[in-house]
């Protein structure tokens, strides 16, 4: 089977959270600083 | 051939049959998200101008004009780079480049913390400027080349989440720089060489964790949507062409002027939009509220990069680029009235629209130089195409302001000095709306020259 991925669920989950963690906290610090325009 | 480190070849990264693709882009993001980086460094400017003064420049402190010379050489570094390391990449594989990218922009780090601490203007300029705009260079192409690889069905999706991350990289080191520049400053210095330091660190782990998690497709491999739809993709190109080769081609400089013309209407007002916002709109826009408009620009450019490029796979990339132009150019058109009106909405939206086009720009291009001349020596085609983004990176700045400074010194009104420049982005992207009507009546390139393997 070509696309058999059982037993990779942990790396791809973690591999995800190390670039989306800083990801996530940086674009709230930019939504933070944006909400000064529509005040 | 043997090589140092052989552990780093790309006989070592290739996947096996059974590999989930979905593995390979938190390792393109790793490295986009921390040379990204780049674009963040204006937050050293204010702190590099006082080194020796503290609070306020001193005799001997380096102007801010000089320091700008930094990133200009860096983003020209980066260009050359990504031209001429190219088809090296496409031979070693990703996970050597990446290594490489990762010393490289984390070497720039280190260099420029030496000559900040020395107050060596030149060893600032040629590590974190020359060194680590090569490891730019480098590092921007390889994991572009190889999402390509993985995503054939996906093509312009998956460069573009790539090449999200490289405009989310800014999001993230400017808040950290100032938040360990704070940590680190004392009496006796500002904080900005032990900032370099760290943050070198940092993005070597990061890269370096992107270079060993990186995997190439096996020569084999296909991936089961993309067998299924084979042959009823319209884009999807049947043999490559070489990066030699396709630069002789017409199709080549229409992509390279289309990519210019995009880079240099968006670059120019995303370095001016706090002064510009605040100019147009004397009095009700403050300092505060315009730097809420340029994190809103950035999120803009982000969005647009996975956005368009996404919708590229749908619609077509020569559609794609006909939107960006003529909208764009429409846009760009309307902003001058928007400041007539004293319409803040129509202006922040009309420059937040314009601003998704300019990253979906950048983020479709890979997609389109796949589309016509193939996935094999993409990475070098790509390379020696973001030679448009360093003469944009120069162009675009300097239009904008001479063109504003032109105009105030001719007497008219800050709120008004912005109008001719909008006109000026509008006529560019007109020329890149031929272009791209121009590439779509040209033959396909393959077709054309002669296909190769």
């Amino acid at each position: 089977m070509n696309n058999d991925h059982r037993n990779q669920w942990v790396p791809l989950i973690g591999a995800w959270l190390v670039v989306l963690v800083p990801a996530i906290w940086g674009i709230a610090q930019v939504i933070k600083k944006s909400a000064a325009l529509f005040r | 051939m043997t090589t140092a480190l052989p552990f780093l070849d790309r006989s070592h990264s290739v996947a096996p049959l059974d590999y989930n693709r979905w593995r390979v882009p938190p390792a393109a993001l790793a490295i986009h998200l921390s040379i990204g980086q780049a674009y963040a460094f204006s937050v050293f400017n204010l702190p590099l101008s006082r080194l020796l003064g503290g609070t306020a420049p001193a005799v001997g402190d380096w102007s801010v004009s000089r320091i700008g010379w930094v990133f200009s050489t860096a983003i020209v570094a980066l260009g050359l780079s990504a031209a001429l390391f190219g088809r090296w990449l496409e031979r070693v594989g990703p996970r050597r480049a990446m290594v490489t990218a990762a010393c490289c922009f984390a070497g720039g780090f280190f260099v420029g913390a030496i000559g900040i601490a020395t107050h060596q203007f030149w060893l600032l300029l040629l590590g974190y400027g020359a060194l680590g705009g090569v490891g730019l260079g480098i590092g921007y192409i390889s994991p572009v080349s190889t999402l390509l690889k993985w995503f054939p069905d996906r093509p312009g999706m998956a460069t573009g989440l790539a090449i999200m991350g490289f405009g989310g990289g800014a999001m993230i080191a400017s808040p950290l720089s100032v938040a360990l520049m704070t940590r680190f400053r004392s009496a006796a210095s500002p904080g900005v060489a032990e900032t370099f330091v760290t943050l070198g660190v940092l993005y070597l782990a990061m890269m370096l964790f992107g270079a060993f998690t990186v995997r190439v497709p096996a020569h084999d491999w296909m991936p089961t949507r993309a067998a299924r739809v084979a042959g009823a993709r319209p884009h999807a190109p049947v043999s490559s062409m070489n990066a030699r080769d396709a630069i002789r081609t017409p199709q080549f400089w229409m992509l390279w002027v289309m990519l210019c013309v995009n880079v240099t209407a968006g670059i120019g007002v995303l370095g001016q939009a706090s002064a510009m916002i605040q100019e147009t709109f004397p009095g009700r826009i403050g300092v505060e509220a315009a730097a809420g408009f340029v994190g809103l620009l950035s999120l803009a450019n982000l969005s647009g990069r996975f956005f368009w490029s996404s919708l590229s796979d749908r619609i077509g990339r020569g559609t794609t680029y006909m939107l960006f132009f003529s909208l764009g150019a429409l846009l760009y058109a309307s902003i001058p009235f928007a400041g007539h009106r004293a319409s803040v909405p129509l202006f922040v939206g009309a420059l937040v629209v314009l601003l998704t086009m300019y990253g979906g720009g950048f983020a479709t291009i890979p997609a389109y130089l796949r589309d016509v001349f193939g996935t094999a020596e993409v990475g070098a085609i790509h390379g020696r195409l973001l030679t448009a983004w360093s003469v944009a990176g120069i162009v675009g700045p300097v239009l904008v302001n001479y063109v504003r400074e032109y105009r105030i010194a001719n007497g008219a009104p800050k709120s008004e000095a912005y109008g001719v420049t909008m006109y000026v982005m509008a006529g560019l992207l007109v020329i890149g709306l031929a272009a791209t009507m121009r590439l779509r009546s040209l033959p396909a390139a393959i077709v054309q020259h002669g296909a190769r393997a």
